[in-house]
């Protein structure tokens, strides 16, 4: 029998939450991610202000999403562009392999999107014999590794550039003389550059959707999101339904919090706006322009009025570089498209809660992420109802639910609670004098394993209350 | 005297730290207080809304309720059993009849040293502790109740105390309740990486708002034989110069948390 996705997660969370050589790197990149984030954040005059108008422009656009979308495709329906609406993974991904098939695509490039990655559409390409090109840079390298991105937005940040080094010399057939990072970029770049130019499609996300220009706002770092989206005959956007907010104007805002969250910069290297295939008059730009509009779960998630506002999420990141679970365990430890805070909320609700509700546990309910987040979900919050969640739909352990019935019997008796409370410690503590302590028969045994044992006073709080009342 | 508070000791202190309860009992009688003990509390919840449980937590939380409910105030040494009462009875107990007397509840009911600093306008509390200490900020304390400078007040006016910052000071010290049973190797990794912050600081003692999370660190730290203690807010508060410094670290030591070696 194979693996639960939570026994796995187990599994691999325990290997990388020992690996010290993980969590030095995944430190180094998160401090020097902090410092450029604060340093970002004292650029923002009023950065509580920034993060409230960023809510209210995600709720509104949320709110009205049937509204705001329908403007948006009709805006773009009259540039020519198409737009498709797909209801889950298997009709998006039918829809792009039809139209390559149709317009006889042999070759893709792509630029960074995280919509891609749930819907698995590089897979259902290449199944149909088509090569797919991962041109951010991240990207590139972890497709090389045939792994998925470890962060939503710096896919590659567990490696060394030594790993890639040996990882380019491997995969790309070529001698690689230097791990210099500026040596590593120019090799991934001359590969890529042949890409573009031998590319029929260029596929990518989008940070936004505006409805009221019926265009696409896209956010990257290196460039290849403007390769990607002008050189191909053939552009086409896949992204989720959450993205669409209702102004250009709003873009004034988004955009420069979206930047200062996910990596500290004032504003993004290259902001594109696109609302469509080259016009006559115009000096490039493709000739077909698809957006394919992805719901995948989450009308569903729309219809929970109690956690309507997780489709806020701009897909920054901050949640998980702030969040000290992802700092100990890692990206790929969570073994789903998003990980993190943002994706342990979300994906029980798109994958299903009885597969993944343990993500929703495994957290310390710290707050961390909610302190953090530009849009103010209210994240850790969402994990305590998704628990509920999974405890009303009967999905946790039958012994689980009896130690808590039990529980609830002694918290309603004060006696029983005084006298279990007496007994588990003197218990113990016979058991701990006669050398129990961490073996089999240790109910403890868990919390004995990396830590010393808790105290265990002859005496309790309460005992001790009403001896000294008698005594006065 | 000024006035009456009404003492909220969580269960785990009440059973497993009970020196915690005593000092908080102590540092609020010295400052004026009448302190009162409702013999008929067990547990907020907790444990169990946490955990999903909300249907058993209701009940508790109904029970704290009627048991505390005519209290003019409550006080607890722990941020996050305080988060219980003024966070999350409103939604737990949305549609129970005790509803409103849960919200009214919820705003009598402090933290220990925002009882202090911002109820009882005091920050100094004649505490003499010679010894150097590192602060960890308890996630529930610090976001949930946004208790931010009120320990720090409290402890910048003990006598002797050396108060040393450490890096990451606000990051989670991995405890989570059922947390550190469920995901034990998540956990402890978390508590190391904290022991590595608060070694590196040096103190000889690390304070935190929440005993829960001392309870966890003490473990952590004990396990690596570090040689900072921890200590809960109201011990260090509690200590008035009495004793001599060695006298005072080996009673602390025996009093809080080396109970547990047998």
């Amino acid at each position: 029998m194979s693996a639960t996705a939570a026994q796995r997660f187990l599994q691999d969370a325990a290997v990388k939450s020992a690996d010290l050589m993980h969590r030095e790197v995944i430190r180094r990149g998160m401090d020097s991610y902090d410092a450029a984030h604060l340093k970002g954040r004292a650029r923002i005059k009023d950065w509580e202000a920034a993060r409230q108008r960023c809510q209210e422009i995600k709720r509104e656009a949320i709110n009205h999403l049937d509204r705001y979308l329908l403007q948006f495709e009709e805006k773009v329906a009259a540039r020519g562009g198409h737009v498709f609406w797909a209801a889950n993974s298997e009709e998006a991904c039918a829809y792009v392999k039809n139209l390559a098939t149709r317009l006889n695509v042999k070759t893709v490039v792509k630029s960074k999107s995280m919509v891609t990655e749930e819907i698995h559409l590089g897979t259902a390409l290449e199944k149909a014999g088509i090569k797919v090109w991962e041109t951010d840079f991240g990207e590139f390298i972890v497709q090389l590794r045939e792994e998925g991105p470890y962060h939503i937005v710096t896919p590659a940040m567990h490696l060394l550039r030594g790993q890639i080094a040996t990882l380019f010399q491997e995969k790309l057939g070529q001698k690689i003389e230097s791990d210099d990072p500026a040596y590593l970029m120019a090799v991934a770049r001359r590969v890529l550059r042949e890409a573009f130019f031998s590319a029929e499609m260029g596929i990518s996300g989008a940070n936004f959707l505006v409805a009221d220009a019926g265009v696409i706002a896209i956010s990257t770092n290196e460039g290849n999101g403007r390769l990607c989206t002008s050189i191909p005959r053939i552009h086409v956007v896949v992204t989720g339904i959450e993205k669409v907010i209702p102004r250009l104007e709003d873009l004034a805002v988004l955009w420069p919090v979206l930047a200062t969250s996910g990596t500290g910069q004032g504003i993004t290297t290259y902001g594109t706006l696109i609302g469509g295939a080259r016009q006559s008059g115009e000096a490039d730009g493709p000739e077909e322009f698809h957006v394919v509009l992805v719901d995948n779960g989450r009308s569903q998630l729309l219809a929970d009025p109690e956690q309507r506002e997780v489709l806020h999420c701009i897909r920054c990141g901050a949640c998980l570089n702030i969040c000290p679970v992802f700092r100990h365990v890692g990206g790929h430890t969570y073994g789903t498209t998003y990980p993190g805070p943002i994706g342990s909320v979300l994906t029980p609700h798109l994958n299903g809660i009885k597969e993944f509700k343990h993500l929703s546990y495994a957290s310390s309910l710290c707050g961390a992420c909610t302190s953090v987040c530009p849009v103010k979900i209210d994240l850790h919050h969402h994990l305590l109802q998704n628990r509920r969640n999974a405890t009303e739909a009967g999905a946790t352990k039958a012994s689980e639910r009896l130690m808590f019935r039990a529980w609830r019997h002694a918290m309603l008796h004060p006696r029983i609670y005084a006298l279990g409370g007496w007994s588990m410690r003197k218990a113990l503590r016979i058991a701990y004098g006669l050398g129990l302590q961490g073996s089999i028969l240790d109910p403890m045994r868990v919390w004995n394993r990396y830590r010393s044992p808790v105290p265990l006073p002859a005496e309790s709080f309460r005992a001790r209350w009403r001896r000294d009342r008698a005594a006065n | 005297m000024k006035g009456k508070v009404s003492l909220f000791v969580p269960c785990f202190v009440d059973q497993l730290l009970p020196q915690v309860a005593l000092d908080t009992v102590k540092v609020l009688r010295r400052i004026g207080y009448t302190v009162e003990f409702p013999e008929d509390q067990t547990c907020c919840g907790q444990p169990a809304f946490n955990t999903g449980y909300w249907d058993d937590a209701r009940p508790c939380a109904e029970r704290f309720v009627r048991v505390f409910r005519h209290a003019d105030v409550v006080v607890c040494p722990s941020g996050s059993c305080t988060t219980m009462v003024r966070t999350f009875y409103a939604d737990l107990l949305a549609a129970s009849s005790l509803r409103d007397d849960a919200i009214a509840l919820a705003s009598r009911t402090f933290e220990f040293s925002e009882f202090l600093v911002k109820v009882a306008a005091i920050t100094q509390v004649g505490a003499t502790f010679p010894h150097s200490v590192t602060y960890h900020a308890s996630c529930h304390g610090l976001r949930e109740l946004h208790i931010h400078d009120e320990p720090l007040q409290l402890l910048r006016q003990v006598k002797g105390l050396n108060l040393i910052e450490m890096t990451r000071s606000q990051e989670c010290c991995g405890f989570g309740g059922t947390f550190a049973a469920k995901f034990s190797d998540i956990s402890a990794a978390m508590g190391t990486s904290k022991a590595e912050s608060i070694a590196a600081t040096g103190a000889e003692f690390v304070t935190a708002t929440d005993p829960s999370c001392l309870m966890h660190l003490q473990g952590i730290l004990g396990k690596r034989n570090a040689s900072t203690r921890t200590i809960y807010l109201a011990s260090i508060l509690a200590q008035d110069g009495q004793t001599n410094a060695s006298q005072a670290r080996e009673s602390l030591a025996k009093k809080s948390f080396a109970e547990a070696q047998p």
